[in-house]
């Protein structure tokens, strides 16, 4: 009991509440990137352009299929080797989170599209809105309804993922979590648990923000 | 990059022999729990929910690594001689479980309840019902999600990389520190990963595809 009381003080709280703040953060900018960009990657794979839908298919099939860890890998270590591009671990985390969940989410949106009736691009074709009209007018705002709770899990999966960037030493909630019982091994318990409180407050809002969202929108 | 494959190919065997060996045994674990847990989720009597509930709450919303490392770092005061490929495993299990049991709940709450009904009035006790007439039926439903959770645990099981759990990205990350060609060590490592998970992922789109017909029909 005296380890959890000792465990629990200011300093170590602030510290962990520091490291959950650099998670929301790089979270928080690789979901706006990701959201943006994965958008865009869905609408072209479910536009069917020729080779481009393709090319833009296959790229994403084969990112959904890697382990993002390797992702991350890549980004730190990987890119300054060939490339000379040196990012911070800030950077890759973001770029490595955003790569990964932009292929996750074009998936969701794709299928999303998909799962529109065939007949309302028909119809609002033949009453003579162009592709692009029907496509932004029509059919996505009705595809978007569906498409809510399968996005914000995604967003759950972005916050959990971003744990893993403490192997490049972001200085996220893990990590932090990790300085303060490599310090003292008595705290090592009431840490875990203050550290997986954090994690799930914050993924189990979001998933019940998604609930929410699906009943509202039926 | 071919020279990375050819020069460490029993080192990169050997991480995929251990990626696959606690992926399957996470498949088969997590598949036993995940089912008790959805029974015990869709469970009529309140306790026993919650308690489903609970769990499967629980992991879902605590990333993989937490658990992982719970079962590295802080089992092993309890349970000594606990080695970092059997805490992944067990932490890979634990937390694919809590996804299988959503996975499986929704996949019997999608069998009408008509069905229950009529098997229970046939005069079938609950769980004679549950084996005979609701399983077969929801499993149709259930089969495609399993296969992209199998290929989420290949992916997954990279985690055993922080806990020295000597798969396949563990050697990658050693072949990388002794060569310094990381791009291409990187590369030949996610080569392989995607000749384990592309053809399984692209069989359950199939499938899905498939029997998506076959209900309409």
């Amino acid at each position: 009991m005296q380890n959890f009381i000792q465990a629990y003080s200011w300093i170590n709280l602030r510290f962990l509440l520091e490291g959950l703040w650099v998670t929301i953060y790089v979270s928080a900018i690789s979901v706006v990137l990701s959201f943006l960009i994965g958008s865009v990657l869905g609408i072209i794979r479910y536009m069917k352009i020729k080779y481009v839908s393709m090319i833009v298919g296959l790229v994403i099939d084969i990112i959904r299929n890697l382990p993002l860890l390797l992702i991350i890998f890549f980004m730190y270590f990987g890119l300054p080797s060939t490339f000379g591009i040196r990012l911070s671990t800030v950077g890759a985390a973001i770029v490595a989170l955003t790569i990964f969940e932009s292929a996750m989410l074009a998936e969701i949106i794709r299928s999303g599209i998909q799962s529109i009736d065939a007949g309302q691009m028909e119809a609002a074709r033949s009453n003579g809105l162009s592709y692009l009209q029907a496509l932004w007018h029509i059919i996505l705002p009705q595809a978007f309804r569906n498409m809510v709770p399968p996005i914000v899990s995604q967003f759950v999966s972005l916050v959990k993922d971003s744990s893993l960037a403490t192997i490049i030493l972001l200085p996220e909630l893990m990590y932090h979590s990790q300085i303060i019982y490599g310090q003292n091994t008595n705290y090592m318990i009431p840490i875990f648990i203050a550290m997986a409180v954090f994690y799930f407050i914050i993924c189990f809002m979001l998933s019940r923000l998604s609930q929410r969202l699906a009943m509202r929108l039926k | 990059m071919i020279s990375i494959l050819t020069n460490n190919w029993s080192a990169l065997l050997e991480g995929i022999k251990y990626t696959l060996e606690s992926s399957l045994i996470a498949l088969i674990g997590s598949l036993i729990l995940g089912v008790i847990f959805a029974m015990l989720e869709i469970s009529p009597n309140k306790t026993v929910h919650i308690i489903g509930r609970t769990y499967v709450e629980i992991f879902r919303n605590i990333p993989l690594l937490v658990v992982a490392m719970f079962f590295y770092i802080v089992m092993p005061r309890f349970i000594p001689g606990l080695d970092g490929f059997t805490a992944g495993t067990i932490g890979l299990t634990i937390y694919t479980s809590a996804f299988i049991a959503e996975t499986v709940r929704a996949g019997i709450e999608s069998v009408p309840v008509g069905q229950m009904e009529a098997a229970r009035s046939n005069g079938m006790a609950y769980l004679q019902a549950m084996r005979f007439i609701i399983l077969p039926q929801a499993i149709k439903i259930v089969v495609p999600p399993l296969g992209n959770q199998f290929v989420n645990l290949v992916k997954n099981s990279s985690v055993l990389a922080f806990l020295a759990g000597f798969d396949l990205m563990y050697q990658g990350n050693l072949i990388a520190s002794t060569t310094f060609k990381t791009t291409d060590t990187y590369l030949a490592v996610g080569l392989l990963y995607l000749v384990m998970t592309m053809p399984l992922s692209y069989l359950m789109r199939y499938l899905e595809k498939r029997w998506a017909k076959n209900q309409q029909a």
